[in-house]
């Protein structure tokens, strides 16, 4: 049952991540790209990871996703947008992405991994909150001052100019 | 669904279709659409070997940060994105390829 549930995310995924890219509306593709990033977070659940799909939830969908459909909103006339929306190479881009693909795949199951086993913890929150403070101290106080800078660079880029 | 290479093959197909999607898309935000899909895809690596690799958490915090820096990323790009409507009333990256009117 875990299996069939496991492959049905994934090709669920992948769907609407063609989807982001094929749809011609913006809108479908924002809303696309909502349930591509709501499949991953259910991988992030088959991987033990809780912490992670908890913060896929609340940033991605909950921030960046809102923010792009706010972006959308803001910069398009909704009810006229049935231009193309692609350029003309979209054939050899088509191309050459497939090929990357094979490329990674060909790579990927010619690796012999090295794996280690695991028990299923019992939730990832308390270890990767002690890793936050203590081993990854200084890239945490980095990422806070990358998201000041951002937040401000934001601000003074969206103002009026006068 | 107990097997390292289903993941990594599930995050190689969505940076390649993050790849396809930043290379065709003329609309400045689709770009961005794709370059999320091409993070996630990085996070989902992570997270699987972190999770084959005997359930050790630094690549957790890779993707923590992954996810912060998509998140200043995203808004940078949305307030440049929006700028270069009001002054070129148009998003398409081919036609915004002028630094200064």
């Amino acid at each position: 049952m875990t299996e069939v549930l496991f492959w049905f995310m994934a090709l669920f995924t992948i769907a609407s991540a063609l989807m982001v890219v094929l749809n011609n509306q913006l809108l479908y593709s924002a809303i696309a790209l909502l349930f591509t990033l709501f499949g991953i977070a259910g991988l992030y659940i088959y991987l033990w990871a809780d912490f992670i799909a908890g913060v896929q939830l609340l940033v991605y969908i909950g921030g960046i996703n809102v923010l792009i459909i706010f972006g959308i909103m803001l910069t398009n006339r909704i009810a006229s947008v049935r231009l193309s929306q692609t350029n003309l190479q979209q054939g050899v881009g088509g191309v050459f992405a497939f090929w990357v693909f094979l490329l990674i795949s060909l790579v990927i199951s010619k690796t012999p991994w090295y794996q280690l086993p695991a028990v299923e913890p019992s939730g990832t929150v308390r270890e990767v909150g002690t890793l936050l403070m203590t081993k990854y101290l200084l890239p945490f106080e980095a990422a806070s001052i990358l998201l000041l800078g951002a937040l401000i660079g934001a601000a003074i880029l969206s103002r009026e100019a006068n | 669904m107990d097997q390292l290479n289903n993941y990594l093959f599930i995050a190689a197909a969505l940076f390649s279709i993050g790849l396809f999607g930043v290379m065709t898309r003329r609309n400045g935000i689709a770009v961005l659409m794709g370059v999320e899909l091409i993070l996630n895809a990085a996070n989902i690596n992570f997270v699987a070997f972190s999770h084959f690799g005997g359930m050790n958490l630094d690549g957790h915090i890779f993707a923590l940060i992954v996810i912060v820096l998509a998140a200043a990323e995203a808004a940078v790009a949305l307030a440049i994105v929006i700028n270069i409507y009001n002054n070129l009333n148009t998003i398409n990256v081919d036609e915004a390829s002028r630094m200064k009117e």
